[in-house]
């Protein structure tokens, strides 16, 4: 089988024209969905569809078959027919300049002895055909820059640069879910369904050199050709980075051995020593694998593993502190004497003193972007958690709510509090960006109150704010050990 | 197919690779026994020898702290009365009794979807109970190497440990460097144990080495 070709790839995820194969006039079927969210996303190329019956579907005159379609005019093909009709439909396609197929039709590797026998002969005609094969019985393909949504389920994500591919289409939606929620957005999103041609690999090596992307977030199971996934993470790896979620990590355990360390080498640690020597991230959950591909694409890389932890209240920063001394890539940074120094000059004598930077309630208006600034901006730090943003907001909305605003000279309290916090977001990620170290916010109110103008602002710079300080030290964990990764190899990122 | 290489077979295969292997002598008797533990120096280890005796400790063929000559010649004439037919008994191993509290296992595995693979852990007898292992797809780097040392979560047993000093990592560099070369060169090794490798005065040694290799005995030749 021939490998896929950049061409191909390009029909797939900024085809001029898309047709949607078997659209139907039943809101429930994908034959409907698919091609309603194709039309509703805002793709900008023609939009056609097939239908036996040459009905209108969501104002779209349906062709009646294939053999109506305009030569030149369409790059991908959306299948949603059974896979009966599919042969004569692929070749036809094939004559109308279609390079790209994706296929949602079920019956295939998945449907016993006559489906494995179907697939292998779908694989081998598109490879005749020139057509790059996507699925079959998966859920479909989103590109943002082509504000392409062809798939039979929600939702769409903003537009970003993680590059999606998964060998389940749900763990596709659950991370365009987190998309929706967090703001970092997606570039590319491909559920491979049985992946008779197209594997998570053959994707993530493209995304590998396509600009819209800069970094890899997969799904795998039930790995066939592990030495073919290995050169592919190895290759990918140096220059993206590649985070990847594996089902089945607990199957297989010990396997009957002549040797000790044949029982010892069970494959959830061989693939966890294949991901670590070839760079590639491994996360353990989906929350994790989102976080941690959404803190590649929005937070610098450290120069090194030193955290400092700055709060505006004690027992976060004490258990967050606790969290870095555990972190197997991380280290507690020592507070520097002139750091010290520096902070105390800030601040009322009753702050911490140490790492975590505990302001302890001290901090008049202007104290929190100064000491974010001195602490990313010393030498001696790599990386920074801050925590306690948008506290006097939760309270401002409490005043704003209660009934009694805007007397009592509630309005002025609250306009300040939201001010400030407002400020604060954007003194973190403005620190960062100007010292190119990573500086992470965390506060659970970015989910219980996502409108919080806290975290609010720093969903709109673009970034991730963590909704608790340990998936912050979880995610700034990956940032470290890649980081880490490249040094010891002589690579440097991008 | 697999077979078992015999421990001083197993013991030459990895050593010309560079892996560190405790100074050992294979004797047909008791005399040659007594003859080569006063070379080595008191105490020694006697172990029976053959090329199909796989899980030795179990069976009782290993004879620890053999203080003199009587302990050596009569441990030597036990073994050789113990082995069996089957077990292809080619003689007794002497080898210095090595002191050390800290044990790894270092070895060669087979996976079935991503192949031969190098393996460091803590070891012993409780070696698979505490499972703190790492494991890198053949062939590692020096890199590769030092960062599965790194990546044990039993760090302590790096340091200095009960008065012992610490290991010297780039002496277990070379051991996983060693396997990971033994295994490119020779396509045949399905798996290896070093197991234990005791580590001496700071630097890991490898006491027991078995090498299984794919094929029936005949393809060893």
């Amino acid at each position: 089988m021939s490998a896929p070709t950049p061409e191909q790839f390009r029909a797939l995820f900024e085809p001029r024209g898309v047709v949607v194969a078997g659209a139907s006039t039943h809101p429930g079927k994908f034959g409907f969905v698919s091609l309603h969210n194709i039309l509703t996303c805002g793709y900008g190329g023609e939009v056609f569809a097939t239908n036996r019956d040459g009905a209108t579907v969501l104002g779209v005159p349906c062709l009646r078959s294939m053999d109506e379609l305009p030569e030149g005019r369409a790059d991908l093909v959306f299948v949603c027919t059974p896979a009966a009709a599919n042969v004569e439909l692929l070749r036809t396609a094939a004559a109308k300049g279609i390079r790209a197929a994706f296929l949602t039709s079920a019956g295939y590797g998945e449907a016993g002895e006559d489906g494995r026998r179907a697939e292998a002969e779908l694989v081998a005609l598109c490879d005749e055909l020139g057509i790059l094969l996507v699925g079959p019985n998966g859920q479909g393909v989103v590109s943002t820059p082509s504000s392409l949504c062809a798939q039979i389920v929600a939702p769409y994500p903003p537009a970003g640069s993680i590059g999606v591919a998964s060998q389940s289409g749900n763990f596709v939606s659950s991370f365009m879910n987190w998309s929706c929620a967090t703001g970092v957005g997606i570039s590319r999103a491909v559920s491979a369904g049985n992946a008779a041609a197209t594997g998570v690999v053959d994707l993530l090596r493209w995304y590998a050199d396509d600009p819209a992307t800069q970094v890899g977030l997969a799904y795998m199971e039930g790995i066939s050709d592990g030495r073919a996934v290995a050169d592919a993470f190895a290759e990918v790896a140096r220059t993206m980075p590649v985070v990847v979620m594996k089902g089945g990590a607990t199957s297989g355990g010990a396997r009957a051995a002549a040797s000790h360390t044949g029982s010892l080498a069970t494959d959830d640690r061989t693939f966890d020593g294949m991901c670590r020597q070839t760079g590639v991230n491994r996360a353990a959950s989906v929350e994790e694998a989102f976080e941690a591909a959404a803190t590649f694409a929005t937070q610098p890389l450290p120069p090194g593993n030193r955290v400092m932890v700055i709060t505006t209240a004690g027992g976060w920063g004490v258990v967050t502190a606790d969290a870095v001394t555990r972190h197997p890539d991380l280290v507690l940074a020592e507070l520097p004497d002139d750091l010290r120094a520096a902070v105390d000059e800030k601040l009322p004598p009753r702050w911490s003193r140490n790492n975590p930077i505990d302001l302890a309630g001290g901090e008049t208006r202007d104290t929190i972007p100064e000491a974010l600034e001195l602490v990313a901006s010393h030498p001696g730090v790599d990386a920074v958690v801050y925590l306690g943003l948008g506290i006097q907001s939760n309270q401002a909305r409490m005043l704003r709510e209660g009934g009694r605003y805007p007397g009592d000279g509630l309005e002025r309290i609250v306009d300040y509090h939201e001010r400030q916090d407002t400020r604060f977001a954007r003194a973190a990620h403005d620190v960062s960006v100007a010292t190119g170290k990573p500086v992470l916010t965390a506060t659970e109110l970015a989910v219980a109150f996502p409108d919080n103008p806290g975290p609010a602002t720093v969903r709109d710079g673009g970034r991730l704010c963590y909704p608790s300080a340990d998936r912050a030290v979880t995610a700034l964990g990956h940032l470290a050990r890649r980081a880490r990764w490249l040094r010891r190899r002589g690579l440097h990122p991008a | 197919m697999s077979h078992t290489l015999s421990e001083a077979d197993s013991a030459a295969l990895l050593a010309g690779h560079g892996v560190p292997i405790a100074p050992e002598r294979l004797v047909a008797g008791p005399q040659e026994a007594v003859a080569a533990a006063e070379e080595l120096g008191f105490p020694v280890v006697a172990k029976l020898c053959g090329d199909h005796i796989a899980h030795k400790t179990e069976r009782g063929l290993v004879r620890l702290g053999l203080q003199d000559g009587d302990a050596v010649a009569a441990a030597t004439t036990e073994l050789l009365a113990a082995g069996r037919p089957d077990d292809a008994v080619t003689g007794v191993l002497v080898a210095p009794m090595l002191a050390g509290s800290r044990e790894f296992i270092a070895g060669l595995a087979t996976d079935p979807q991503f192949g031969r693979t190098v393996l460091l852990g803590v070891g012993g007898v409780l070696a698979e109970a505490v499972a703190d292992v790492s494991v890198r797809l053949v062939p590692i780097t020096r890199v590769d190497a030092e960062e599965m040392i790194e990546e044990l979560d039993c760090q302590s047993l790096l340091g200095e440990f009960r008065g012992e000093p610490a290991v010297d990592r780039d002496a277990l560099v070379a051991v996983l460097l060693g396997l990971s070369a033994a295994a490119e060169a020779e396509p045949a090794i399905v798996s290896a144990d070093l197991n234990p490798l005791i580590v001496h005065g700071g630097r890991p040694v490898a006491v027991d080495a078995l090498v299984e290799l794919e094929g029936g005995p005949e393809a060893a030749a």
